[in-house]
Order: structure tokens, then C-alpha cells, then sequence
């Protein structure tokens, strides 16, 4: 069972400081103390039961640019 | 490590899970002291899912495994479910149809009468989407706390006519490897409602008899080799095709069908889908000009509709399986070595 | 394999960093800018080496550009001492929990879970709220194993912050990467050409600790995400600013901020003070490691029940891991990966652990090229 692995979830409910998050299918009770923020619908990354971060979509679109960007930069 | 052996002289939790500490808990200790260990069919030594005797024309077929699995109700069947099929598969995969079985439990003092009635009936309907019989067994009850709950044996035999058995060893360079639906099903549903790891999967076990996939493909098709992937999962199984065949095994894994919601709690759990038990599942070395009729074959089946070929005997690198990865890459996929988590089955 | 589908219910597409078509452009992109020269690029996340291996991205890249896994396995490098501490706490004292991986890496000869076998109360979980509800001040005393980097240590600090049931205490053992990076840079232990630096890390942390690798040491630094496209787009980052110049590149944006999670920073700060601490296989790096505060020194179960921790570093006899761990050699060139140490039967912990390399490359199927 591993230790650094962190995958992302939809936050599905959030009950207190508590929430319940979907990751493809699959439901899990998840820990929101180290989040100052979410909203239901946020897809965030989860370590060892607790939410770390909110994933951008923005950022995600522009990570995927990237390689665009790297590839006209060398042509 | 070895600073301190703990204790080599005592059987340790990771020789019961399928994979090579297992086997060397059997050939050291289980075929050194066995002489009679069968002529003339499948023997002990084949160490194949079952064995067999020859009478005459015919070929019998014999088969058992004991069922742990803990909790003894999980989402899709019970222990029942799981003491019929699993025996019945091992026949089945054998290319033999299973006639009958029989059913030794051994049950905790204290356990619920009416979860021992649900288990028995699971097994029936087992056998009723076979056709074949239960037609003997023993009973034994311990003391409270001499055993977690329920333990059940059960054994099955067919028939067949001599030297039709599919054995584990026929691949040959060409071949087709189909697997007659998604892997991971089993080993997960059970984790999901296993004690300290709580999560809802939506997918439940795979358990039940794979007979109908079998009679189908063979019947259409020159099926080389055949093994259910239980203990150790697709990956043990294929490892051992290969290893017993002589040849070398090419997988593509985007063929692989692995539920999302069972990959998603396999990646957090940190299990390795493809190593974890399957229970109505095979997989199935074709000759090659036969593979698409067997697979529309199959597909037609209760459980094989999403069968699929998922790579092809080749001779280069015997023994060994490689897996083209789903970005393009290559690596080999290894034997799993102990159980991602015990008594799943 | 988590498969990430377009059709599944999420409005947040990520199955493109799994894409075959885009792994294999920025593969041949890698292809066409890397020089001549072998560079090597180093992480230090075991979830890194398992993306790495199960994807087979080593047999995608031209031979001259090398990944190396480093000391990014937190149970790798947690010393004998502190796994003996755990034993002896979980044979006398109090119920031990521990994070599933930590459970079978040997101390100074024996593991927790040789320990369990032999009567000592071990209970394994996945994470610390699992701990607290599972720990009964009724049946006896409890302790959590608090090990791994910046990733874990705040939930540890969260827990006590929040607050701790009664009778509940912490060993506390994390290890920080931005300090264990410098120092590895600096007493020139391992050689590299760039950073590829861990993504839950620096979630936590933000990008500044990094600078002063970039600055200070011109190590070319770039933050990754852990699907195949976030490794092959780092290392053309990486590989371009070998080219131009060193900076911290944060390719894993979707999930670090420059700032990180200034929440848990605060956390980790309110609980813990940085300390100098071993690393196995390694030695000493200087402030690379968490203490728990003053004011919270009575969680510390090894105060608690005066258990007395002497200083070693060591790996078993024999055992490469070090020499695994710091990038020097690879799991197949060990003469005794596959023989003499398999998971069955390991000599060190990087064939135990989860994150260890050797484990990885003995499931996966891992090779130099």
C-alpha cells in the first residue's frame, strides 16, 4: 500500500470537515482539515485520506499546451 | 532480511498466497514427501489446476482447493458461491465439463445458521447454472475461537475422453491469447468490505462457473492451453503459460479490460490489478486462425461478453511475458511474488 | 491501472496525460533536442520510479537520457533504530499502528510485522483518521508511526492540532527533500544533470525551497506530475534547460502553487521544527528532519516511554540499497537483485517497501534501458 501516491477525486459531499469523494467509481470518506476552502464539485488530490489540493482545470488545460508550446518552440 | 530469519522452521502468511513462496512451500515439503503421486495423466508433479487418472478410454478428472475467504459474504456471492465455482472452474479449464462435488465444512461454534443456509443455497445455484451435482460431504463443527468462522472443501471430478485434457503447456508461436472478460473484479469487491479499508466499489465479484465460456470456445476452436487466473491474478497465470509452454507471451495492455472503478481502488490501495484473483475468468491459449470464431463464441456467453484477445505466442523470449504499455511502452510483466492482500479467496 | 475515460462523470479531463499520441510527441521531441552527451535525471519519489516502470517510459527514451531513481522512498531511509523503537513500543507498551508499508522493512533485524507474528500489538492502516478511530484508551495506550516526507507530515500536525484521543502518542519520523537535495548536492554524494522533483511534496511546500538549487547549485529543476505525459514534459523541460540555464520549472502546475498549501505549511510549523536527521543508507543530512515542538513533547512516544534511540544509519550486511538509494547503481546491476534478494526473500529495504526501487523493478519488469 503506498505511501507517496496521491490521486485525484471528485468531492462528492462534504459532511463538516469531512467529505466524500469519488474517484472513478469508487467512494471514499476523505479528511478536508488541510483544504482552507471547497466546494462541492472541486476535484482535489487525496494522500493517505486527506485532501491536499483543489486540481485546476485551467492549470491542467495549460499543462497539456505545454507540449504544444515545447514543440513549435524547437521546430 | 536476512540479519534474522524469523523463524524458517514455521509456514508464514506469505506461502499461502499462490505465488513462488507458495510453490516452494509445495515442492519442499509437499512433493518431497509424497512418492505416489500419480501416473499416466495430469500428476501432482504438473502442479496444473487439476489432476487426472486414466481408466481404460477414459480420463478422470479430480480436483479441490479450500476456501478462507474473509468476510465470508462480499458484494456479488459468498464463500458458497466461491467453493462451488472455484472447483468447478478447475475442471472446466481443464477443458472437461464438471460432473459432480463434494463439500467438506468445518464451521465455527456460534455461526449464524442462517448465513450457513445462504451459503449452501449459493453453492446450489452454482451447480444449477452447470448442471452438475453435490453428492457428498462432511460436517464438523470447532470450538469457538479454534477457527475464523467458516472454512469449506470442496472437490470435483469429470470425465473425459484419454489425452483430450487441455493442458497449461500446449502454446505454440501464433497463438492467441483471449481472456474472456475484466480482471481485478474479485480481488477488490473483496478488499472493499474487508475490515480497516473501507470503500464502496460499484463493481462486484466476478465469482461464479466458467464452463459455459469454455464449452463455447472449444467448441469452435482448437483451444491450446486454458487457466482461470485465481491466485495471482492475470499475471501469474500468463507467466505460467508461458513458463510451461516454453514460449514467449506478447501482451497489449490497453486489450486488458480492467473496470475504472476497480482500477481507481487498485491505484489507491496500491494493488496491482493484474496480480489480484479473478474467479470467473479464463484465459485461453487459440490457435490463431480459430481466434475470431472463438471469441464470437464466447462474447454469446453469460460470462464471457467481453472477452477480448489481448496479445499472441511468440517464440522469442521464452518463459517470459512482455506488456506493450498503454503510452507505447515496453516492459515485462513479472510473477507476482505473495499476495497484494490474503484470504481472498 | 487507474483508467481516466472521457465518458466517466467528470467534467475534469485528465485521461490526455495517459494519451499514447501525446506520450509518443513529446517522446520524439525529447528525441530530437537531447545532445549528444548522457544526462542524467534524478527524482526522488517512489511513485515517480513506479509510473516510470509500470509504463515502461525508459524503453520510450533515447538511451543517452537517464532516469535515476534517489532516496524518494521515506521507508527506504527510515533508520533501524526508530523501526526497534516501534517493535519494543508495540512489545511492552502500546498498540503500534503504522502506515501498510512501513510494516515489513526489517530494523536492526527484525520487521513489525515479525514482531506481530510474535505477539507484539501491530495494526496496520491507510491513514491516521483510520489510527484514531480505531485506537480505544479503554483497551490500552496507543502510537502512530508518523514517517514519510512533507506529504505526510502535515496530517500528523493536523491531527494534533485538532486534537489527540487520550493516550495517544506519535514516533515521529519525517524527512524533508529540499534539505536532503542540498546536502546530497552539496557533499557531491550524487551526480546530476536535473531535478525531477516530487509532486505531492511540493503541493504541500509550493516552488521556492527548489530556487536554491537552481541558484546555488545550477541544477536544472523541474516539479512533476505523476501520469506519463507530466514525466516525458519534464524531461524536455529538463533537457531545454540544460541547454539555457537552470530555473524551477513547475510543469505539475494543476496541483502546486508557487505558495503550496499555505494551510499545511502553517501546520507543519505550528507542530514541528526541522532538526538534522539520518537517513539510512545515507548518513546525516542537516536539517532534513521533523521534531515534534516543545509544547507538544508529551506526545512523543519515545519520551513517553523512555526509549532511547542510539544513532545508526546502517544497512544491512551486504545490502546495496545505498548505493541504490543515492543513484549510483541500479536495482539490476546489484549482484544480488532477482538472486539472493527478491521480495520473498530481501536483504535491504528497498525490496520491501512499496516505493523501493528494487521492489518496483522486480514487480514491474524495470531495466536500465
Amino acid at each position: 500500500m503506498q505511501l507517496c501516491l496521491a490521486i485525484p477525486g471528485r468531492l462528492e459531499e462534504i459532511r463538516g470537515k469531512s467529505g466524500i469523494v469519488d474517484f472513478g467509481g469508487v467512494r471514499r470518506t476523505v479528511d478536508l482539515s488541510l483544504l482552507e476552502k471547497c466546494k462541492v464539485g472541486d476535484y482535489v488530490i487525496v494522500h493517505a485520506g486527506f485532501a491536499i489540493q483543489i486540481l485546476s482545470e485551467e492549470e491542467a488545460k495549460s499543462t497539456l499546451d505545454l507540449l504544444r508550446q515545447l514543440e513549435a518552440a524547437t521546430d | 532480511m536476512k540479519t534474522r530469519q524469523p523463524k524458517r522452521d514455521t509456514v508464514t502468511i506469505e506461502q499461502g498466497s499462490g505465488g513462488s513462496a507458495m510453490m516452494k512451500l509445495i515442492s519442499d515439503v509437499v512433493l518431497k514427501n509424497v512418492t505416489r503421486w500419480g501416473r499416466g495423466g495430469v500428476t501432482l508433479r504438473d502442479l496444473d489446476d487439476s489432476g487426472s487418472i486414466v481408466s481404460g478410454d477414459l480420463e478422470i478428472v479430480l480436483t479441490t482447493d479450500a476456501h478462507t475467504v474473509k468476510p465470508p459474504f462480499f458484494p456479488g456471492g459468498n464463500i458458497g458461491t466461491l467453493a462451488a465455482a472455484g472447483t468447478i472452474n478447475d475442471i472446466a479449464v481443464m477443458g472437461v465439463r464438471p460432473l459432480a462435488i463434494s463439500s467438506s465444512l468445518v464451521i465455527e461454534e456460534g455461526f449464524k445458521r442462517a448465513d450457513l443456509s445462504a451459503i449452501i443455497s449459493s453453492m446450489n445455484e452454482v451447480l444449477e447454472e452447470v448442471g452438475a451435482d453435490l453428492i457428498t460431504g462432511d460436517t464438523k463443527v470447532v470450538e469457538k475461537g479454534d477457527l475464523d468462522g467458516i472454512i469449506i472443501t470442496t472437490s470435483g471430478i469429470g470425465v473425459t475422453p484419454r489425452g483430450k485434457i487441455v493442458r497449461d503447456s500446449g502454446l505454440r508461436p501464433g497463438d492467441k491469447i483471449i481472456l474472456s472478460g475484466s480482471v481485478g473484479d474479485h480481488g477488490m469487491a473483496v478488499l472493499s468490505v474487508r475490515e480497516g479499508l473501507d470503500f464502496e466499489l460499484k463493481t462486484k465479484s466476478d465469482v461464479g462457473p466458467v464452463w459455459e465460456v469454455v464449452s463455447a470456445a472449444m467448441s469452435v476452436g482448437r483451444v491450446t492451453a486454458m487457466k482461470d487466473p485465481t491466485r495471482g491474478g492475470l499475471a501469474n497465470t500468463l507467466n505460467e503459460l508461458a513458463t510451461k509452454s516454453g514460449v514467449g507471451i506478447e501482451i497489449v495492455e490497453e486489450q486488458i479490460p480492467v473496470k475504472p472503478d476497480v482500477a481507481s481502488a487498485a491505484e489507491m490501495l496500491g494493488v496491482d490489478p493484474y496480480a489480484v484473483t479473478n474467479e470467473g475468468k479464463v484465459v485461453m491459449g487459440v490457435r490463431s486462425r480459430d481466434a475470431e470464431d472463438v471469441l464470437s463464441s464466447v462474447r454469446a456467453t453469460r460470462r464471457g461478453r467481453e472477452a477480448v484477445v489481448i496479445g499472441t505466442v511468440v517464440k522469442e523470449h521464452p518463459g517470459e511475458v512482455v506488456l506493450h504499455t498503454r503510452v507505447g511502452g515496453r516492459r515485462l510483466m513479472e510473477p507476482p511474488i505473495g499476495d497484494p492482500a490474503p484470504r481472498i479467496c | 491501472m487507474r483508467r481516466l475515460r472521457t465518458e466517466e462523470r467528470i467534467s475534469l479531463d485528465l485521461s490526455p496525460f495517459q494519451s499514447r499520441e501525446l506520450v509518443e510527441r513529446a517522446a520524439a521531441l525529447l528525441r530530437r533536442i537531447a545532445p549528444k552527451e548522457e544526462l542524467r535525471f534524478m527524482h526522488v519519489c517512489g511513485t515517480h520510479e513506479n509510473v516510470v516502470t509500470r509504463y515502461g517510459i525508459r524503453s520510450l527514451l533515447p538511451p543517452q537520457i537517464r532516469v535515476v531513481a534517489g532516496p524518494g522512498c521515506p521507508v527506504c531511509v527510515t533508520c533501524p533504530a526508530e523501526i526497534d523503537s516501534a517493535i519494543q513500543i508495540a512489545r511492552k507498551h502500546a498498540t503500534l499502528f503504522t502506515y501498510g508499508d512501513m510494516f515489513g522493512v526489517p530494523g536492526s533485524s527484525i520487521s513489525l510485522r515479525d514482531a506481530r507474528g510474535e505477539g507484539a500489538r501491530v495494526k496496520v492502516v491507510y491513514s491516521m483518521a483510520d489510527a484514531i478511530g480505531m485506537a480505544n484508551p479503554v483497551a490500552g495506550p496507543s502510537v502512530f508511526f508518523s514517517i514519510g516526507f512533507e506529504t505526510t507530515a502535515p496530517i500528523t500536525a493536523s491531527v494534533i492540532r485538532s486534537g489527540v484521543p487520550k493516550d495517544f502518542a506519535f514516533i515521529v519520523s519525517h524527512r524533508l527533500i529540499p534539505p536532503a537535495l542540498v546536502a546530497l548536492l552539496d557533499s557531491g554524494k550524487v551526480e546530476m544533470d536535473g531535478v525531477i522533483c516530487p509532486g505531492h511534496v511540493s503541493t504541500i511546500i509550493g516552488t521556492h525551497p527548489y530556487d536554491v538549487l537552481a541558484k546555488e547549485f545550477g541544477v536544472p529543476v523541474v516539479i512533476s506530475g505523476f501520469e506519463p505525459l507530466d514525466i516525458v514534459l519534464s524531461l524536455v523541460e529538463l533537457v531545454k534547460q540544460h541547454k539555457r540555464g537552470a530555473r524551477v520549472f513547475n510543469e505539475y502546475s494543476r496541483s502546486v502553487k508557487p505558495e503550496g498549501n499555505p494551510r499545511a505549511r502553517r501546520l507543519i510549523d505550528e507542530v514541528f521544527e526541522t532538526c538534522d536527521m539520518d537517513w539510512r543508507g545515507i548518513g546525516t543530512l542537516p536539517s532534513s528532519g521533523l521534531r515534534l515542538r516543545e509544547e507538544f513533547s508529551d506526545l512523543d512516544a519515545l519520551k513517553k516511554y523512555r526509549i532511547r534511540v542510539r544513532r545508526d544509519d546502517r544497512m544491512p550486511t551486504g545490502c546495496k540499497c545505498s548505493d541504490v538509494l543515492l543513484g549510483s547503481l541500479s536495482p539490476t546491476q546489484c549482484p544480488l537483485f532477482g538472486s539472493r534478494c527478491t521480495p520473498d526473500s530481501p536483504v535491504g529495504p528497498c525490496m520491501v517497501s512499496s516505493e523501493g526501487t528494487c521492489r518496483t523493478w522486480f514487480l514491474h519488469g524495470g531495466q536500465d534501458s
